[in-house]
């Protein structure tokens, strides 16, 4: 699918636009998922956490099965080729990645009902910094395959790197945390459960601005990959 | 070590492969006062299928007929520019000897007016390739085998071949081109007249004779040209504006050109 749709296959382009808004769509309720689990676990508002839980991650799972049956519907009645196969195969794995984050974001969720139950620990600086770059990865990638912009695609894959980094840091206090202060490991533990989740959130928003960069130029940006195709 | 488990892998895609038998070098052609090839250079190599695509009127088939002299047939025809066999242009030789080296096959069967046996039999003879009634029985018997043909007419060798279906009789038609043994054969649409199991079995049989010949397919049907080239090459407007490797050309293809053709954005 080109971003200028200039065409004389209609139908066909109509199709794919379809299958773009079904992505999108689905993006937003990923992103609502993980912005009401993490509220769950960082406001302790319990009633967020079953938001996700019984209402946004079953929609997101139902809206996977819908992208895969469209594409493959167009895989094998419309025969995409070049730009729009390589969409097709994208948004094949860019469902996937969004299902993926709609379970992570449940994790927190459940966790955030655990969480609840133990008392307040100290300040949670990083993890709330983390929650945002990790909010913003995925807006970002998002926004790429909105736009069909490979530049603002390329800037979400450095941004992964400053997650890892918190993720490490956070790991280090809660670790450390958890010899001196024993009887709170089931806070700590939880905490760090959160930010496993999170460093996994901006992992999948990261394939799907590589996944965006495929599409849009047919080159393969993953595993440090920047090679052009083959000529 | 093989544990025999697996089925053996094709590789994913296949690319380059042999020398360049044909070269085709900054050729123009003039239909009378109008142009419908500028400079086109491309190569056809051993072992390789090259497939061309492009809207009508674009002059892949001009291109494809030019490598064994079919448009000297048209009178208004003229041509600048180079196409070498083996290194050596073929403007000006034996035509005859031209065509059985760089065979055809056209869109529509075009089977004589002769028996099955004689439709296969009739360039070897003519070449003088095999004489006697056993060489010439050996060549089509070999030559049908090598179509899939012979264990659908070994007990009707001497019927008429327009007695044949569609899809058998390109098969036929096949197999006489490849009795006088080419180094290249040139096909133009070869499956477009044939109903889908017809065109399955006429692709299969492409991508096995391969391994024998170079092979040159002019096509509109672009899931064909995907499925079976090993190099493809994109015309328009009488120029050649991309050609790499099929897999490269349908994923990902250079040009823009190209890329508004295959995804059907031209126009």
């Amino acid at each position: 699918m080109s971003p200028t749709p200039q065409t004389i296959r209609k139908t066909f382009q109509h199709r794919m636009e379809e299958l773009r808004a079904r992505l999108l769509h689905m993006g937003g309720l990923v992103e609502a998922a993980v912005h009401e689990s993490l509220h769950a676990v960082l406001e302790r508002e319990p009633a967020r956490a079953e938001t996700v839980i019984g209402g946004l991650e079953p929609e997101i799972n139902e809206l996977e099965r819908e992208v895969d049956e469209r594409v493959l519907s167009l895989l094998a009645l419309q025969q995409p080729l070049a730009v729009d196969l390589r969409f097709a195969a994208a948004a094949l794995k860019i469902g996937n990645e969004l299902e993926r984050m709609g379970d992570l974001a449940v994790n927190i969720a459940q966790g955030a009902e655990r969480l609840l139950r133990q008392p307040l620990g100290p300040p949670l600086v990083d993890l709330p910094r983390m929650a945002s770059q990790a909010n913003a990865m995925l807006r970002m990638s998002l926004d790429a395959l909105m736009r069909g912009d490979a530049e603002l695609a390329r800037q979400v894959l450095p941004a992964d790197h400053a997650v890892d980094r918190l993720r490490d840091a956070i790991f280090h206090r809660l670790v450390e945390a958890m010899a001196q202060e024993p009887g709170r490991a089931e806070l700590n533990l939880g905490l760090l459960f959160v930010a496993r989740n999170l460093e996994r959130i901006a992992d999948h928003a990261t394939n799907i601005a590589e996944d965006v960069i495929f599409w849009l130029e047919g080159t393969d940006v993953r595993h440090g990959h920047a090679a052009a195709p083959e000529a | 070590m093989s544990l025999g488990l697996l089925p053996t892998l094709t590789p994913p895609e296949t690319t380059e492969a042999g020398r360049a038998v044909i070269e085709v070098r900054g050729l123009s052609v003039w239909y009378g006062t109008r142009q419908v090839l500028f400079e086109v250079d491309l190569e056809v190599r051993e072992r390789s299928i090259l497939t061309m695509i492009g809207p009508s009127g674009c002059g892949k088939s001009t291109c494809l007929r030019a490598m064994n002299r079919m448009n000297d047939l048209i009178p208004t025809a003229r041509r600048q520019g180079r196409i070498l066999l083996d290194g050596a242009d073929i403007a000006g030789g034996d035509v005859l000897a031209l065509r059985r080296r760089v065979g055809m096959v056209f869109q529509r069967p075009n089977p004589l007016p002769m028996s099955i046996f004689d439709n296969v039999a009739y360039g070897a003879r003519l070449h003088g390739l095999a004489r006697g009634r056993r060489a010439l029985a050996e060549v089509v018997e070999r030559q049908l085998r090598a179509v899939s043909l012979w264990d659908e007419v070994a007990d009707r060798l001497t019927q008429p071949a327009l007695g044949l279906s569609g899809g058998q009789q390109q098969r036929l038609c096949i197999a006489r081109a490849l009795a006088v043994e080419p180094e290249i054969l040139l096909m133009d649409e070869p499956a477009s007249a044939l109903d889908p199991i017809a065109t399955a079995r006429i692709e299969e049989l492409i991508q096995e004779l391969k391994e024998r010949v170079g092979i040159v397919i002019v096509t509109h049907n672009l899931q064909q040209a995907a499925r079976i080239g090993d190099r493809t090459t994109f015309f328009l407007g009488g120029r050649v504006i991309e050609t790499g490797t099929t897999r490269q050309m349908f994923t990902a293809p250079a040009r823009q050109e190209t890329e508004d053709y295959i995804t059907g954005r031209f126009g």
